[in-house]
């Protein structure tokens, strides 16, 4: 979906940035499935799932290096200015937001096999209620740029809050288990690991809200910003 | 034409806003109408153009920025038919007011042109030519200094400096639309018009050009047609943005490039209108 309603004289020009938004669509499907993945595997203490996600994290990597050639090609050759200005920009946060997301997604697989040697922990569900938040942050924050629509990135955006409280409160009941019970201190340590992956997520969730609003509407996105009308 | 816009929505925030507070307001213009034998051209364009800074007038062929423009230093008065209607004040003073003088009201706003114009005289009887009219030089020392400041001023001195005696249309284009520049500032203007002064200059005389702009910009007003978004953006404190006679959206130039509130100067900048 484009900015503005009119096409570009230059069809070339309106191609290429329509192209830049297909592969940031794209690359945030990408990312949502594999952040998907981990956590499933998480979830079902499935260990080989990591092979795999690191096959689409490097799918992912390959994206946000063409969206970066096209973003530096869109500077060079067409200096865009107003909305195709702010869109040019922001894709390229988000497509680097995106890649962070992919990164840790895999970091995530990675525990995923790791904690599927150690028998299965109490906190899990804990655990799995922060991954689903944390998928549909990612889902809503893509939905929402997908449809150019601010309001639910200002909700994203807002609801980081809870997902940093539940990781603080995974952190605290984490750590006094461990003190409980030292037999919890190796998955636990991994599980400290997974929580903040998730949490570090939620944040470049909530800078693809930032940078969304801010393409579709020139603001920042800040404490104060009123809710969309 | 017709105006495409009803009356209320014709006047666009006649100050560019923030950033500019602090720069007195030099030429101000309120509900200026031009037509050309009968023809409308201009439709009550209100703006406040600041001192000291440069203000970019941009919008397609046949928009009423060049004929804005001209309002300024009264040069639709040589065209037959022409009619301007509305307030018109430099320093507060009205430009069309039958006491001025538009000999003195031309040294005083000086015009710079799409192709560089310099007289088929010396380069230093091309910039002495001013003062020497106004009465600026009581001797020919007070000449030579004004000739080799307005030089200076312009640039071009250390190109020229020896050989003051050769034409002026001897030199290169971008010398000669310094030469020009020289010339309008040596009769001490107070603002400087430019009409796409650069667009039959290559992209280093344009860069030479547009470095003196933002130099020049210290002391005079500045005013650029311009059908280089680029220019525009990198020479300009305020944009304004006319359409079909009217005065669409004037702010500053960071907002319009990045922020443009109204969707014709959106599609204009961004490359997506006719």
């Amino acid at each position: 979906m484009a900015l503005s309603k009119t096409a570009h004289i230059v069809t070339a020009y309106g191609e290429e940035l329509d192209q830049l938004n297909d592969e940031l669509a794209r690359m945030g499907g990408l990312v949502e499935t594999q952040l998907t993945a981990a956590i499933n595997a998480i979830v079902r203490r499935d260990a080989g799932v990591a092979g795999e996600v690191r096959q689409r994290e490097k799918q992912v990597n390959a994206m946000h290096v063409d969206i970066e050639k096209r973003v530096l090609r869109l500077f060079a050759l067409r200096q865009p200015l107003a909305t195709d200005l702010r869109m040019t920009i922001s894709a390229l946060k988000i497509s680097t937001d995106l890649e962070r997301v992919g990164d840790l997604a895999k970091n995530i697989a990675y525990r995923a096999k790791d904690l599927s040697a150690y028998p299965a922990l109490g906190l899990m569900d804990r655990v799995e209620r922060l991954g689903a938040i944390v998928i549909q942050q990612l889902h809503e924050v893509l939905d929402a740029l997908s449809s150019l629509d601010v309001e639910p990135a200002i909700r994203v955006w807002r609801a980081d809050d809870e997902v940093d409280e539940r990781y603080n409160a995974l952190v605290r009941e984490m750590l006094i288990s461990m003190g409980e019970d030292s037999s919890l201190v190796e998955p636990g340590v991994h599980i400290l690991f997974v929580a903040k992956n998730l949490e570090r997520i939620g944040d470049h969730a909530t800078n693809i809200a930032e940078a969304l609003h801010f393409m579709v509407t020139a603001a920042p996105l800040e404490a104060d910003t009123p809710p969309a009308s | 034409m017709v105006n495409p816009m009803p009356d209320n929505q014709s006047h666009p925030d006649m100050s560019a806003g923030a950033g500019q507070a602090e720069l007195p307001i030099k030429v101000q213009a309120r509900d200026v109408c031009v037509s050309y034998s009968g023809k409308q051209a201009l439709n009550h364009v209100s703006i406040d153009v600041p001192d000291r800074s440069v203000t970019a007038f941009i919008g397609p062929s046949g928009c009423g920025k060049s004929t804005f423009l001209r309002c300024l230093n009264r040069m639709n008065d040589t065209i037959e038919g022409a009619k301007v209607v509305g307030s018109l004040k430099i320093d507060g003073l009205e430009v069309n007011d039958k006491s001025v003088d538009p000999v003195v009201l031309r040294a005083n706003v000086g015009m710079v042109f799409q192709k560089p114009n310099p007289f088929p005289k010396s380069i230093y009887d091309n910039v002495a030519y001013g003062p020497r009219i106004h009465g600026l030089a009581l001797s020919k020392d007070e000449l030579d200094a004004i000739v080799e400041d307005s030089l200076k001023k312009a640039g071009l001195w250390d190109e020229v400096a020896d050989r003051l005696n050769h034409p002026g249309t001897g030199l290169s284009g971008g010398q000669q639309q310094r030469l020009v520049i020289a010339r309008a500032i040596a009769v001490n203007p107070e603002v400087i018009l430019m009409d796409e002064p650069c667009s039959a200059l290559d992209p280093i005389a344009t860069a030479k050009i547009e470095e003196l702009i933002d130099e020049l910009r210290e002391n005079y007003c500045i005013i650029i047609v311009t059908h280089s978004m680029q220019q525009a953006a990198r020479v300009s404190q305020q944009t304004a943005f006319f359409h079909m006679g009217n005065l669409v959206e004037y702010g500053t130039t960071e907002e319009i490039f990045t922020n443009p509130r109204d969707p014709r100067t959106q599609d204009y900048i961004t490359g997506r209108f006719g």
